[in-house]
C-alpha cells in the first residue's frame, strides 16, 4: 500500500490537566472520505484543528505526506478547511472570496479568473461571482466556502461539521452533493461530525472518538455490525446491550449467561476471553424476531442455536409505526425493555402485534456482537 | 416589547417625558440662547442685544482666529491618528488575551476615567517638566554614558541640558493622546471582539500571513469600530481646553482657550458664542462626513 497521506502518531493535546485528545494514532489513505465521529467534547474538532495547524499537539506528531507538520503554520500547510460557520468574508464578493488564496499566492490574474470560474461551476454557483455573501442562502455560502478551499487544490480538505448549519432538507441534498464532489475532485476529505447518519452515509472510513480517546476506526458497515465497545455499539445506531458472564468458549461457539436476560446468548464463533469474565452482548433491534406466544407454549428453537438460548418471552409495551417499519418495546421477565424493529414487508396481510400481547423474542447465533469493554 | 410600548401610550409618555423635558430645558434651550447670542452685541456691561448681526462671525473668520481653528484641527487630527496607531494594537492585544487577562486589561484602560482630568494633567506635568522623571532618567543615562566614554578613554559628553518638554506643541499632543486613548481603544475593542475568529483562521488557512490578514480581513471588518473610535476621539480633542491650557506654551493654544477668554476675561459673550458655534459646525461636519461614509459603505454592500 502507498504511504498514507496523513499519519497521526500518539497525538495528545492537553488544555490544563484535561486531555482533549488522548494518545490518538491513526492514518488516512489518499482519496478517502474519512469521518471523525463522536459526541460533542470528544476531541474530534481539536484533532481537526491540529491537522489544519490552528492548534498543536502537546505530545506526538502529525505527518502530512510523510512530512512532520508540527512546526508548520496553517498558511504553509497543504490542507484547506471548510469552517462550521463557513467564514465567508462578508466584505468581499463571492468571486473575491474564492480567489483570495490564489491572490495571496500571487497567481496571475488571468489564471485566477479561469480557476474561479471553474471552482464556482464545480459547486454549481455559476454566475454568482459578483454577489455579496449576505445575498446568498446558507447552502450557497457553504458552496462558496467549498469553492474557496478546493480552488487551492489541497492535498486534504478538512470539513468541520459541514452540514450542521443547514436545514434538514438542504442537508440531505448537500450530503449527496458532497459525496459526488469528492468523487469528482478526487481529493482526500476529512470531516468532523457528531451525526452518525452523516458519517455512515458519507464516509469510506470513520474514527469514533470519546473523551479524547480513539474508540474504533472502521468502515461504516463494520462500525455498525462489529463494534468493539459498548460506547461504539451504543453511539452508532440503536442497540440492546446485555451484561453477562462468558460460560462456554469453544473455537466454533461461545455462550454468555445473562441474568438480566434470563436466557443464554449463543454465538456462532469463539472469542479470546477468559471464561467467567464479564462481557456484553449487543443485539440490534432489527435482528430480533417477534413470534406469537400463548400461555403454556414451549419456547421456539432457532435453527442454528441449541435449545434454551437466544429465545426469551416478553410482553409488548409500546409500538411506534413509522411507515416503512415499526418499532416495539418489549418487556422481558427481568423488567428490562428490549427494542425490536420489524420491517413492514407487505401492505396489510402481515402478522400484527398489539400492545399487551405476549411474544417470544428470538435471534440467530450470528446476530449478537460480543463486547469485552 | 416594542408593540406593547407603543400601545400603552400613557406609560410611554410617563417614562420618556421627564427625559425629553430635561434635555429641552437644560440642553436645547440654553444652546439656543447661546446660538442667538452669536448674532448679537454687547449693550452696556451685562445686557446682550440680539440684533441679527453677522459681525461676530466676520471676526471669527479673521486670520488670527482661523489660524487657531486650523491649529486646533491639526492637533485633533494628529491626536486621532496617533490614538488609532497606538490604540489598534492595544485593542488587538485585549481581544486576543485570555478571558481573565482581558478583564484586567479593560480595567486598566478605564482606570484613568476614575481620576480627575485636572489631577491627571498635573501629574503629566510632573512627568514632563525639567525636573520630572523623564529628564531625570535622561540625565542618569547621560552621566552613565559620559562616565563610560571616559573609561574607554574618549572625551566625555559635556554638561547636561535637560530636555524642554513642557509648554510646547509636543506636550499638548502628548497630553491629548494620553487623555483620549481610552476613547479610541474601547470602540476598537468592541468591534474586534465581535469579529468571528474563523474569518482570521480562514485567511490563514488560505495561505495569508498575519499582516495580510490584518490589512485585508481585520481592518475592513473592523471599519465601523474604527470610524466610531475616530469620531469619539476627534470631537473631544478638537474642543480640548484643559490639556492645551496647562501643557501648552504661548504658541500652542487651541480654540477652547480663546472661547474661554471671550466669556470670562473679555466679557464678550456674543463673540464667544460665535466661536463656540463655529466649533460646533465643524463637529457637525465631522459627524455628517462619517454618516455619509457609513451610508456609502452600506450601499456598496447591497
Amino acid at each position: 500500500m502507498a504511504e498514507p497521506i496523513i499519519t497521526i502518531e500518539n497525538v495528545t493535546r492537553r488544555f490544563g490537566t484535561l486531555a482533549a485528545v488522548d494518545n490518538v494514532s491513526l492514518t488516512v489513505e489518499e482519496g478517502e472520505f474519512f469521518a471523525l465521529l463522536g459526541p460533542s467534547g470528544c476531541g474530534k474538532t481539536t484533532l481537526l484543528r491540529m491537522l489544519a495547524g490552528f492548534d498543536n499537539p502537546t505530545e506526538g506528531r502529525i505527518l502530512i505526506d510523510g512530512q512532520d507538520v508540527n512546526r508548520i503554520p496553517p498558511n504553509k500547510r497543504p490542507v484547506n478547511m471548510v469552517f462550521q460557520s463557513y467564514a465567508v468574508f462578508p466584505h468581499m464578493t463571492v468571486a473575491d472570496n474564492v480567489r483570495y488564496g490564489l491572490n495571496i499566492a500571487g497567481v496571475p490574474r488571468k489564471e485566477q479568473d479561469a480557476r474561479v470560474e471553474e471552482a464556482l461551476s464545480l459547486v454549481q454557483l455559476d454566475g454568482l461571482g459578483p454577489r455579496k455573501p449576505d445575498q446568498l442562502s446558507g447552502g450557497q455560502r457553504q458552496r462558496v466556502a467549498l469553492a474557496r478551499a478546493l480552488i487551492m487544490r489541497p492535498r486534504v480538505l478538512l470539513l468541520d461539521e459541514p452540514l450542521s448549519a443547514l436545514d434538514a432538507k438542504l442537508r440531505d441534498q448537500m450530503r449527496t452533493e458532497l459525496s459526488t464532489l469528492q468523487e469528482k475532485v478526487g481529493i482526500t476529505f476529512i470531516m468532523v461530525t457528531h451525526d452518525q447518519d452523516e458519517a455512515l452515509a458519507l464516509a469510506t472510513r470513520c474514527a469514533v472518538m470519546n473523551r479524547g480517546l480513539l474508540q474504533q476506526v472502521a468502515t461504516p458497515n463494520d462500525l455498525y455490525e462489529f463494534p468493539n465497545s459498548r460506547f461504539v455499539a451504543d453511539f452508532i445506531g440503536t442497540v440492546n446491550l446485555f451484561e453477562g458472564q462468558l460460560i462456554v468458549d469453544e473455537p466454533d461457539h461461545a455462550v454468555i449467561r445473562s441474568p438480566e436476560l434470563g436466557a443464554g446468548i449463543y454465538f456462532d464463533h469463539g472469542v479470546t476471553g477468559a471464561k467467567g469474565a464479564t462481557v456484553w452482548a449487543a443485539i440490534r433491534p432489527e435482528k430480533i424476531e417477534l413470534k406469537k406466544r400463548t400461555e403454556g407454549d414451549t419456547a421456539p428453537k432457532m435453527d442454528d442455536t441449541p435449545e434454551g438460548n437466544n429465545v426469551v418471552p416478553g410482553i409488548i409495551r409500546q409500538e411506534v409505526y413509522l411507515g416503512s417499519e415499526s418499532t416495539y418495546e418489549v418487556e422481558i421477565e427481568s423488567g428490562r425493555r428490549v427494542k425490536v424493529t420489524r420491517s413492514n414487508l407487505t401492505r396489510w396481510d402481515q402478522e400484527d402485534f398489539a400492545i399487551g400481547e405476549a411474544v417470544w423474542l428470538a435471534w440467530h447465533a450470528c446476530s449478537p456482537a460480543m463486547l469485552q469493554s | 416589547m416594542e408593540q406593547s410600548w407603543t400601545r400603552a401610550k400613557g406609560a410611554f409618555l410617563a417614562v420618556f417625558s421627564p427625559t425629553v423635558l430635561w434635555l429641552f430645558a437644560f440642553f436645547l434651550l440654553p444652546m439656543g440662547i447661546i446660538w442667538a447670542y452669536s448674532f448679537g452685541q454687547n449693550e452696556g456691561l451685562v445686557d446682550i442685544a440680539v440684533t441679527g448681526t453677522l459681525a461676530n462671525y466676520a471676526r471669527v473668520l479673521q486670520p488670527l482666529y482661523l489660524l487657531i481653528f486650523l491649529k486646533s484641527l491639526w492637533f485633533a487630527f494628529l491626536t486621532t491618528a496617533l490614538c488609532l496607531v497606538i490604540g489598534f494594537p492595544v485593542a488587538m492585544a485585549i481581544t486576543f488575551a485570555s478571558e481573565k487577562t482581558k478583564a484586567w486589561l479593560l480595567v486598566l484602560i478605564m482606570l484613568p476615567f476614575w481620576t480627575n482630568l485636572l489631577i491627571r494633567t498635573y501629574a503629566l506635568m510632573a512627568v514632563l517638566r525639567t525636573e520630572g522623571y523623564v529628564n531625570w532618567a535622561y540625565h542618569w543615562l547621560w552621566d552613565e554614558t559620559s562616565g563610560l566614554l571616559q573609561m574607554i578613554g574618549q572625551a566625555p559628553l559635556g554638561a547636561f541640558t535637560p530636555l524642554d518638554l513642557l509648554h510646547k506643541n509636543f506636550a499638548v499632543v502628548f497630553g491629548l493622546v494620553y487623555v483620549n486613548l481610552p476613547f479610541m481603544v474601547l470602540p476598537l475593542y468592541a468591534a474586534l471582539d465581535r469579529l468571528d475568529r474563523s474569518y482570521l483562521e480562514a485567511s490563514l488557512d488560505l495561505g495569508a500571513g498575519h499582516l495580510t490578514t490584518l490589512f485585508r480581513i481585520i481592518v475592513p471588518l473592523a471599519l465601523p469600530g474604527i470610524a466610531s473610535g475616530v469620531l469619539i476621539t476627534f470631537i473631544p480633542a478638537l474642543g480640548s481646553y484643559l490639556t492645551p491650557d496647562l501643557l501648552g506654551g504661548p504658541d500652542s493654544q487651541m480654540i477652547a482657550s480663546v472661547i474661554e477668554r471671550q466669556f470670562k476675561r473679555a466679557n464678550d459673550w456674543p463673540f464667544g458664542a460665535a466661536l463656540s458655534f463655529m466649533l460646533m459646525y465643524m463637529t457637525f461636519a465631522a459627524v455628517a462626513l462619517q454618516a455619509i461614509l457609513a451610508r456609502r459603505r452600506a450601499e456598496a454592500r447591497q
